[in-house]
């Protein structure tokens, strides 16, 4: 296959830059917040991959491996976050977030 | 479209889309192993919760969507910023460049990509494999005890009345 890294580095920084702006637009639901993390994280085991098989060595995948449980861990943590929040106050506006102010 | 489509539910089925183009980028990329779990933990489960969460809390879709256009242009403005970098980083380096020249020789083993991994896995990371399995552990507990609620009239069980009646 012909196709040079600098395509994958453009498509995952595309990815990346739209999880970006997707915190700046949404700033009203927590829920599309965690998906915007989610697109991040996406972009970079797309970098990693990328540059796993034009090196052709597969560390870069074990890493990926990593990367994968990790988010895994952290949507299932923030989700569950959410819920107790919603359970809390029934909403999940970020505005409503104020329980932390001193 | 994850990030601007109205309704969420529509926007975690657009998350599964961009799942589902990965998957396949990371099988033309030679991660097969990579590309299936992707497909199993985030389609599966992961976007599942999501689809989930997302239908349990019924939010206001209207009020959520008040004040939306209130930091579009700053939301714009440090996106294209990021993005020019970013370009302008790939496009300028010369050992990403050298790299997109390299022509890849057929000296692969015969091996599938499943146990090539597994074999650096299990013996170099070994360590690091352990511990997001803890990682793991923690979550599923930590995500349990948050949403784990005492309530009037439920009949629990009393382990230790249990073990010692008559």
């Amino acid at each position: 296959m012909d196709v040079p890294i600098t395509y994958f580095l453009y498509l995952s920084s595309t990815i990346f830059t739209l999880g970006l702006v997707g915190f700046f637009l949404n700033r009203k639901n927590l829920i599309i917040l965690l998906m915007s993390i989610e697109l991040i994280l996406l972009a970079s085991n797309i970098n990693f991959i990328a540059f796993s098989y034009f090196y052709d060595d597969l560390v870069g995948q074990i890493f990926v491996f990593f990367i994968l449980t990790v988010s895994a861990a952290e949507a299932a943590i923030g989700l569950a976050i959410i819920v107790i929040f919603f359970r809390l106050k029934d909403s999940i506006h970020i505005d409503d977030i104020n329980l932390l102010k001193g | 479209m994850v990030i601007i489509s109205k309704n969420p539910i529509h926007s975690v089925l657009f998350l599964i889309l961009c799942f589902f183009n990965a998957a396949v980028i990371f099988l033309f990329l030679e991660a097969e192993f990579l590309a299936m779990i992707l497909l199993i933990i985030y389609v599966g489960a992961v976007a599942v919760l999501f689809l989930f969460v997302v239908m349990m809390l019924d939010i206001d879709i209207v009020l959520l969507r008040k004040n939306f256009l209130n930091y579009l242009p700053t939301g714009l403005f440090v996106g294209f910023l990021i993005f020019l970098e970013l370009f302008l980083v790939i496009k300028k380096s010369t050992f990403i460049n050298e790299l997109s020249g390299r022509n890849l020789e057929e000296n692969k083993e015969l091996l599938t990509n499943t146990h090539a991994l597994g074999e650096i896995l299990y013996t170099d990371y070994f360590i690091l494999f352990q511990l997001s399995g803890i990682i793991l552990l923690i979550a599923m507990v930590g995500a349990i005890l948050l949403t784990l609620r005492k309530r009037e009239g439920v009949k629990r069980q009393n382990i230790y009345n249990q073990i010692f009646r008559k």
